[in-house]
């Protein structure tokens, strides 16, 4: 497998040529909160509008005609990506937006396996992002449900050690997410998905920091359902992508109700469309989905098992690198087995905040703040970290400049 | 530097040797604020004798500019009736609002014109106002339950 080619790759990008603070060049260590888009994205989706723009499904005209196929052509794009069924795969704003559908379809009906009743538990886990996370135990809070969660050990893993007890005859769904936002940590879905299905739990899985990192197939997952957002993948804002098993589509109640997702309506009642056009009510977002099929092809002509080999070794490269700083202590696994390219870190003595706003005089974005995982800084006792996050456009002398700006940072605060 | 104009040594100090911080025992109001944005917390106690404030304390994490704030405010506060920490409370808003436009009146404001510059930087204006607006909350309430 040959390595990236960085350099060129960057010239892809535009805003790799923005000047930042002090003349400094742009070092993008925050994609795990968006990712930057490449030309070939943003000519896909102002393509859309320039050429082919009209509301999708509707309308017996060229450009409802081309801009119908273009999303659909999307969709294809996008459920080849993870494996599934073109039908299976639903387009949303968001990955947040797709998490509450799901949660919303179990409070929308009161019969079958999406009913939910109290004394069901619902299963999440410490490391979840807000948006796998309040959805449910907002969820718990309607339906009379108990909310549990897995806990996280002091090295960033899952605590598995009791998962039998966790997922009990009680469970109705597991909502997990595949990699953490804050720690990198890769959980281990075969040994939760094993468990849940053997209790006939549904397993929900949040995709956001991997589906654009690596290779996904909802097939050898074994998941039930599953989210990720486009903006995190190279592509637009205001696209994210819900899928489900095609039978469990089919059973679920929607969660917005209106035009394009319906099958016939009187003014006493309604019958839906057969999914995905069931969970699509409203002119949906065409030309973000043209965009996001752009971004998805742009990544897969380079290989996800590439982009996943770059990251991983560049990971390890910070890693060791970091670990050599005095004063630094990092959040999540510090070995690379079943570990993404996210570290987060603290400083003796200097706040995340007053740390990003050093790191930024030399050019260098990184997150910092509790990175919607606030149960999990509480976990560490800390209010917030600093998180480097890595992609296809980083390189060694990304971390480098990282590494030079932690020590000068440290020498601003005077610490050490 | 840019980045000298936000960190001044003055509020460095007050970073590493923060006035009034550690919550007294006894209090007329206390109040609870969080910045949700950063996960930043402060606790403040008010103790007013009649009109007037005889005791602010505070406990919390928070950045630098936050706890130099906070440290700030709560010796400007000190002793002064309402109406006149209001009126500090008024400059002192001002300034962060200001965008970098003005530099701060050193009467009525002392250590706080360290700040000033903060409001070049508007993602730490919130930083800065976090203890201000838990006083203010508590000053309120205070006030209020006085009249009751």
């Amino acid at each position: 497998m040959t390595l990236l080619d960085v350099a060129a790759l960057k010239r892809d990008f535009p805003i790799f040529h923005k000047e930042m603070r002090n003349g400094s060049r742009l070092i993008y260590l925050d994609s795990g909160a968006t990712s930057q888009k490449p030309q070939q994205v943003l000519d896909a989706e102002r393509d859309f509008y320039i050429r082919h723009n009209a509301a999708v499904h509707r309308g017996s005209h060229l450009l409802a005609e081309e801009a119908s196929a273009a999303y659909e052509g999307a969709r294809e794009t996008l459920a080849a990506f993870i494996g599934a069924q073109v039908d299976e795969l639903v387009f949303t704003k968001s990955a947040t937006e797709s998490l509450n559908l799901i949660a919303y379809s179990f409070s929308n009906t009161n019969s079958g396996r999406f009913a939910l009743t109290p004394g069901d538990e619902i299963l999440v886990s410490e490391m979840e992002h807000h948006a796998n996370l309040i959805p449910w135990q907002q969820l718990a809070k309607r339906s009379g449900a108990t909310l549990k969660w897995l806990q996280v050990t002091e090295d960033g893993r899952l605590d598995l050690s009791q998962l039998d007890q966790a997922i009990n005859s009680k469970t109705k769904i597991v909502a997990i997410t595949h990699q953490s936002n804050v720690l990198g940590t890769i959980n281990p879905l075969e040994e939760i998905v094993a468990r849940a299905h053997s209790v006939g739990a549904l397993v929900v899985l949040d995709a956001c920091q991997s589906a654009p990192h690596f290779t996904i197939n909802v097939q050898e997952l074994g998941v039930d359902f599953l989210a990720f957002s486009g903006h995190k993948a190279l592509g637009p804002t205001g696209i994210g992508i819900f899928w489900g098993r095609a039978e469990l589509l089919a059973e679920m109640e929607p969660f917005l109700y209106g035009g394009s997702m319906i099958e016939t309506v009187t003014m006493e009642s309604a019958t839906w469309a057969p999914a995905p056009r069931k969970f699509e009510a409203g002119v949906p977002n065409m030309a973000q989905a043209v965009g996001l099929a752009a971004a998805i092809d742009y990544l897969s002509k380079i290989g996800m098992d590439r982009i996943q080999s770059h990251e991983e070794e560049l990971t390890h490269y910070a890693l060791e690198q970091m670990q050599a700083i005095k004063g630094l202590r990092i959040f999540g696994p510090l070995d690379m087995r079943n570990r993404g390219g996210v570290i987060s870190f603290a400083l003796d003595q200097i706040h995340p905040h007053d740390a990003g706003q050093v790191l930024d005089q030399y050019g260098i974005a990184v997150r910092t703040g509790h990175h919607c995982a606030w149960p999990l800084m509480r976990k560490y006792g800390v209010a917030g970290t600093t998180r480097a996050s890595f992609y296809l456009y980083n390189d060694r002398s990304d971390v480098d400049a990282l590494i030079e700006g932690i020590l000068a940072t440290q020498k601003y605060f005077k610490v050490n | 530097m840019e980045l000298d104009s936000l960190y001044q040594e003055v509020i460095l100090d007050h970073y590493k040797h923060p006035l009034h911080k550690g919550l007294s025992e006894d209090k007329t109001v206390q109040v609870h604020h969080v910045n949700p944005s950063c996960g930043d917390e402060i606790t403040l106690n008010l103790q007013l004798d009649g009109d007037r404030v005889s005791d602010v304390t505070w406990d919390g994490v928070g950045c630098s500019i936050s706890q130099a704030s906070s440290s700030i405010m709560s010796d400007l506060v000190h002793g002064k009736t309402l109406s006149e920490a209001f009126l500090i409370l008024d400059s002192f808003s001002e300034l962060m609002a200001s965008k970098g436009a003005l530099s701060g009146d050193e009467e009525i404001l002392e250590d706080g014109v360290a700040l000033a510059g903060v409001s070049k930087f508007p993602a730490r204006v919130k930083c800065a106002l976090l203890g201000w607006m838990a006083f203010k909350d508590a000053a309120l309430q205070g006030r209020d339950g006085a009249k009751k």
